[in-house]
Order: structure tokens, then sequence, then C-alpha cells
């Protein structure tokens, strides 16, 4: 076929435009707005006066961080149980862990604080067995715990993807060369699950930094986060400085998952990405 | 060890489910209470039910899902097409990276780069763009288009050359083919795009809260709104209905076709990111 038909020469132009209009020039628009002021003229004020914002940034990072190191501690056992059960039960299983993805975030956040809120059912039965009010709605640990709750799904899900993917006669050579159950997990299901690990990380870590309904809910008001940050700065219409800032979170966030997908290449024989 | 984990599994699915299951038992209490279960109503629902806004809401959420999720199926459909059909690979990696931009960025990014496209369009004299129905139908729109992509592209890779030759050859136009040919044997993939294209659109509240307006409110807006300050028992009905039709969808997804499109939200993220790998 020499001649390219109508239909091959002309189906890519909608989804061009679209993409050129909704997805490049928005973007040009954050890096326009970062470095103007008010009345559109060029000025450096915005990025510099992101200093202000160092801890606000410190703080996000840390808590994502947190959020993202409890998710792994607890999700990676958990996919790979999961991955051990019965094919059967491992389809119910999955779509048990599946079911919380769809249902929304707000209804998610908003049922835990109603469960750890002050007069909610958790301080009432610590009430009921002789404990005393415990203030957990406006700690640094209830927003954390609100991230791992939230996103906890997206970081089973592709290490599970990953380790079912694992021949199971990996499994059984390990354990015929001599390793035990411990040695078996370390140096085989480790190693060959990193991919799962690594776009887990970066499906719990991106959400958690950028979230502000999270800490609004859990956080009481005392904690502003980057996402907070620029949610406020562009309802109140402050668009240059929210625009700064959403610039380096996102370089920021590049640059992490760009650290990241090199861990993972280096241990297949390291090429560069990104 | 086999107990053990057993016993891990049901801990951590429990303390998953817990608040979920609060809530929705709690919308059927008939005193606003949270932390005493006195008698088992539907009050609250009934009130939710006389709820003008939250009706409105609700509306436009189908509205706006259905729409952007026929537009983009239709130009993702479109698109994959054309991808599948380029010959330089370069520019077949140029495509693939800008598409998959919204599904890389944090949602609250996407947002605001939006946002900031439709205050210098509504800026411009001769762009009279106002914030509702319009700048969402085009956010949602955006945002959907590349999981359209992804779950219809793999179907038109699997597809053998030789049966659009054949069409040809048997006296087809290329369009003809394409509606004959291409598109029944892609169609499992239009469909599950489509599906999913919906229930993202049904589900986003990070990407419309910034390309809204008040008077095109979708239901997550309308229960960010009037969660912001006092807790409101309604909304425990109106999030409780929300569980139960998500539950309802996702036992029809998975008798439908044995889950692709509910894993697909994680997958499609996990693909890319190896696609991007291969091509890099």
């Amino acid at each position: 076929m020499n001649k390219r038909s109508f239909l091959e020469r002309f189906a890519l132009v909608p989804h061009a435009v679209w993409s050129i209009l909704f997805i490049v020039a928005p973007l040009i628009f954050i890096i326009y707005f970062a470095f103007t002021d008010r009345n559109g003229n060029f000025t450096f004020a915005n990025v510099t006066s992101l200093s202000n914002y160092a801890n606000i940034f410190g703080l996000s990072v840390a808590f994502a961080l947190i959020a993202t190191v409890i998710c792994l501690l607890v999700g990676y056992p958990l996919a790979f149980f999961i991955s051990r059960l019965k094919p059967s039960k491992q389809k119910i299983m999955i779509l048990l862990l599946m079911l919380p993805m769809w249902i929304s975030l707000l209804i998610r956040t908003y049922s835990l604080m109603t469960l750890l809120d002050n007069g909610g059912l958790l301080n009432s039965l610590l009430n009921a067995v002789g404990f005393r009010n415990v203030q957990i709605v406006g700690t640094a640990g209830a927003v954390i715990l609100g991230m791992v709750y939230d996103f906890l799904p997206y970081m089973v899900l592709p290490i599970y993807t990953s380790m079912s993917k694992l021949d199971i006669r990996y499994f059984e050579a390990a354990e015929d060369l001599g390793c035990n159950g411990w040695k078996t997990l370390r140096r085989v299901v480790l190693p060959l699950t990193v991919p799962g690990i690594i776009s887990g990380i970066t499906m719990v870590f991106v959400p958690s930094i950028s979230t502000f309904y999270i800490s609004q809910k859990l956080g009481g008001g005392s904690f502003d986060l980057i996402g907070d940050t620029i949610e406020r700065q562009f309802m109140n219409k402050s668009y240059n400085v929210g625009a700064a800032i959403s610039l380096v979170m996102m370089i920021l966030i590049l640059i992490s998952v760009a650290v990241m997908n090199k861990f993972a290449d280096d241990d297949k024989g390291g090429q560069l990405i990104v | 060890m086999k107990v053990l984990s057993k016993i891990y599994m049901v801990i951590v699915f429990a303390l998953l489910y817990a608040p979920i299951i609060v809530l929705v038992l709690f919308s059927f209490n008939e005193k606003g209470s949270l932390n005493q279960f006195t008698s088992f109503s539907f009050y609250w629902y009934k009130e939710l039910f006389r709820d003008a806004t939250a009706l409105t809401a609700l509306k436009n959420s189908l509205y706006l899902a259905v729409a952007s999720s026929v537009l983009a199926t239709v130009i993702g459909t479109l698109a994959a097409f054309g991808i599948n059909r380029l010959r330089s690979k370069y520019i077949k990696t140029a495509v693939r990276s800008v598409t998959n931009i919204p599904m890389m960025n944090p949602d609250i990014v996407t947002g605001v780069s939006m946002m900031l496209l439709f205050v210098f369009a509504a800026s411009m004299p001769f762009l009279p763009i106002k914030f509702g129905f319009v700048t969402m139908l085009i956010a949602h729109t955006t945002f959907n288009i590349p999981y359209v992509i992804l779950s219809v592209l793999p179907r038109f890779a699997q597809m053998d050359k030789h049966l659009t030759e054949a069409a040809l050859d048997l006296g087809c136009t290329p369009a003809g083919s394409f509606f004959r040919v291409e598109l029944p044997f892609v169609l499992p993939g239009i469909v599950s795009g489509l599906m999913l294209g919906f229930t993202l659109s049904l589900d986003d509240f990070v990407i419309s809260h910034f390309v809204s307006s008040p008077d095109f409110q979708t239901l997550p807006l309308y229960v960010y709104t009037q969660t912001a300050h006092k807790v409101k028992f309604s909304m425990y009905a109106l999030c409780a209905l929300m569980v139960f039709a998500i539950l309802v969808l996702m036992l029809l997804v998975n008798f439908a076709d044995s889950f692709s499109v509910g894993k697909a939200k994680v997958k499609r993220k996990n693909k890319t990111k190896t696609e991007v790998k291969e091509n890099g």
C-alpha cells in the first residue's frame, strides 16, 4: 500500500490539535504565569518568593515520604500473601482491593475523618472501655494515616501484578539450592518485583505530595502542604505565585520519578531514561 | 505461616473497609449521631432527595460523564488508529509522550494549568469563555483521551494487517475497511475505554475543582462544598449511595469481562511507564 488513505493521514489530527491546545498550551501557561506579574511583565519575583514556602515544601515531602514508606511496608507483604493464594481467591482479594480505589477519595477521606473525630465512633469506643478521648484529627499522624489509607491500594496492585508474573519454579529452584523462606524472599522475590515497587512508590508519592483534601480534613487546618498552598493561591486568584509553586512541584516530581526509574533500571543493566 | 498471612490480610482489609462500612451503616441512623446507633431509618435519604442542588449535581455529573467519555472515545480511537499507522518511530514516541502527560502529572497541576489557560482565554476579547460546562467538558475529555488511547491502541497493534489488505483487495474503500473491518476488531478496547472514561469523569474532583463555576456543580464538587464546614448527615446518605452504585457497577463489569476494565486504572499507568522505558 503506497498511497496513504485520507483517513490514515487525518486520523491523528483531532488528537494532535486537542493535545496542543489543552495539554501543551496549559503547561506553557504555567511557565508564563510563573515568570510574569499581575500585569504580564516579566519578573523573577514569584520564583524568589518561593523561599517563604520552604518549610511547606519540606513538610509535604516529609509527609509524602513517610506515607509512601508505610504503604510499602504494609503493602508489600499484603501483595505477597495475595499472590500466594489460589487463583480464584486471588481474584476476589484483588476485587476487594480495587473497590476502595473506585470510591471517591473525598468519601474515603471524609469517612475516615468521621471515624477518628472527637465525637466519632473510635473515641466513643475508647470511652466505653474506660479510656479518655484521644485527639487524632488535627495531628500530623492523622494526615499521614489518611494518605496511607487512601493510597495503599495503589501500592499493592502494581506489586501484586509483578509478583503474579513470577514463575513458581523460581521458588522451587531457590529452595533446591538451599534458600530458606526469608532468603528466597530477599534474594529472589524482592529483586524481581522492583518494577512493581517503583511504580507503586510513584503512584503513592505523587498523589500524597499534591493532596489538599486530606490535609484539610484530617489536618484540621493546622497543616499546610504544597497542595493546600497551590489551591489557596488559585482560589484567591493569585495565579502567578500559584503557578510558580506548581512549576517547582512538577519539576520536583519529574526529578524524583526520573531518579527512581534510574534505580530500577540499574538492576536490569543500567539504561538511562526520562 | 499460612495462618499468620491470613490474619494479616484480614486485619489490613478490615482497616481498609472499616471507615466505609461505618459511614454506610450510620447513614441509616435515625438520630443524626456518629457514635450511637439509635434506630434504622431512611430519614437522611429522604432528606437527600428533597435537596434540589444534590439532584442537579447528579444530573450534571451524568451529562458531563457521558459527553466527555463519548468525545474522548471518538478522538482517542481515531488517534490510536493514526498512531498505529505512523511510520516514524520518533513521531510515535513524541505523540505517546505528550499523550501521557495528563496521566503522569499530579491532578492538581493538570487542574491549575487548565485553569490558567481558561483564565487567559477569558481575558481575550474575542474568546468569550465562561467557566462552567464547556471548561469542564474540555478538561474531562483531556484527561480521558489517554485512557481511551491506551485501551484501544493494543487492539490495533494486535490486528493482522492482512485483514485490511484483504478488505481493500475485495473492493472496500479505505474508509469502508476502517468501519467494517478495523472498528469491529477493536470494539472491545473502545468499550473498555469508554467505560473507563465514564467512571473517571464521574469520580474526578481535583481537576474539576479548578475549572468549574458555582453554577455548574458535579457530585464530587457538591460533596466537597457540603463537607467543607459542618458534618451533614444527608451527605452520609449520598456517599453511601455512591458506594452502592460503584459496588453494583464493579460487579457488572466483573461479570461482563473478567475485571480487565477495573484493573485498567493501575495497569495503564504501569504500562505507560514500561513503554516510556522501552522507548527511552
